[in-house]
């Protein structure tokens, strides 16, 4: 349980998709103009992270992996599909988006209309995307640390576009350069919220 | 090769750049790129993917049906990126581990998609394959000039060559920047570059 809770803690904070790996990085710069926006698409990416790493955790463990097929018929113990991990994987990001924009559409249609132009963006979002990739690299054990992983990152992504367009709102009253102003300024802030953000560094529970 | 065709290439490589002025594939533009070796290797397969994918799909955008298109094409990208993936692993493995994650993340790479549905899939084939290859062009010279600056402040060394030891200059007492290899100077950087752009080229308006 405290390994669940440590993974959790850490990709929040120590391995931040925005600040260590800049995963999402497209849609954080477009989409942090408002802080209401943001958290809406801070939600979305979150909950899609949620629902797609650990199917793509159970496909990689029953499907992609070497000699992962072995639980069909040991004939098929030696067979190796990890090369085809990127295009299902994608696949699955891409149908599982589809699937949740359909539902919370049927379901919940407030939260569609405060999500809607977001969410088929998601399944090209470089964070979802990453979170699947990392979840196979690193080699999580099992399925309660691919979730706390995958909540993790998902938090700490929209912690961290909540506060660029905080800071971007306040921004507006500010006198910066012309030539800097919009992406240019963004960048140098998100590198200085980086700086704050490695201070969690070698925390462990 | 006309005039037209030709601004197809040079214009990404400044006024029009993918990474400064069309902000798109940030995300691995800033994460390969503390050391030079990993950040060319990178941009050599984003320029392979992009001009490679921009062709493939302007052959086949008359057959494409409009509203399935985003998994046509998903799937066409993520085809090149396995057989980039899969000679980068073959030829230069030490460079590939290095990259880990952000070769697969070529398939979400912004570039690609964001050139595909904005050129590609209105013009014709020629016209594609050189938009694709302008557009690596370009972020190939953000990454490249990214990779210098880190790599020599970060490390000291360029491609692995100690051009700072060779120089002399520990013994007067230089040290490397430790700040330089890290995340948040890459983003520091990048908004440098945009800043040194725009100043330059004043007509690009945000």
């Amino acid at each position: 349980m405290t390994e669940i809770f440590n993974i959790f803690v850490k990709s929040i904070f120590i391995d931040n998709m925005i600040f260590a790996f800049f995963l999402g990085m497209c849609s954080y710069l477009a989409v942090s103009k408002t802080v209401k926006t943001s958290f809406g698409l801070g939600i979305a990416v979150t909950f899609v992270l949620l629902v797609t790493v650990p199917v793509n955790y159970l496909l990689d463990k029953y499907v992609l992996q070497p000699g992962a097929l072995a639980w069909i018929s040991p004939s098929l113990a030696d067979v190796d599909l990890s090369f085809l991990s990127l295009i299902i994987f994608i696949a699955v990001i891409a149908a599982i988006v589809q699937i949740v924009e359909m539902v919370v559409e049927r379901y919940a249609p407030a939260l569609y209309n405060s999500l809607g132009i977001f969410l088929p963006l998601i399944a090209v979002n470089c964070a979802v995307m990453g979170g699947s990739l990392f979840m196979q690299q690193r080699g999580y054990q099992n399925i309660g640390e691919v979730t706390a992983f995958a909540l993790g990152s998902g938090i700490g992504w929209l912690l961290a576009i909540v506060g660029i367009a905080a800071i971007r709102e306040k921004l507006r009253y500010s006198k910066v350069p012309p030539a800097l102003q919009g992406v240019g300024i963004t960048f140098i802030i998100t590198g200085l919220m980086g700086i704050a953000f490695m201070s969690f560094m070698g925390i462990k529970i | 090769m006309s005039s037209k065709n030709l601004k197809l290439i040079t214009l990404p490589l400044g006024k029009n750049n993918p990474i400064t002025v069309q902000v798109l594939g940030i995300c691995s533009c800033l994460a390969v790129t503390a050391q030079l070796k990993p950040a060319l290797v990178m941009a050599v397969s984003v320029t392979v993917v992009v001009a490679l994918s921009n062709l493939i799909i302007s052959l086949l955008r008359n057959t494409i049906p409009p509203r399935i298109r985003i998994i046509v094409q998903l799937v066409v990208v993520s085809t090149l990126v396995i057989l980039v993936n899969q000679v980068l692993q073959a030829f230069v493995y030490d460079v590939s581990k290095q990259l880990s994650v952000y070769v697969g993340l070529i398939i979400t790479n912004c570039i690609v998609m964001g050139r595909l549905e904005a050129f590609a899939m209105s013009h014709k084939p020629l016209e594609s394959l050189l938009d694709g290859i302008g557009n690596g062009l370009g972020y190939a010279l953000i990454l490249f000039i990214m990779g210098f600056v880190r790599e020599l402040f970060g490390s000291g060394t360029l491609l692995g060559y100690p051009v700072a030891e060779k120089l002399g200059l520990y013994n007067i007492g230089y040290e490397n920047n430790g700040l330089a290899i890290l995340a948040p100077m890459a983003l520091i950087l990048v908004g440098l570059i945009i800043w040194i752009q725009n100043t330059v080229n004043k007509e690009v308006k945000k």
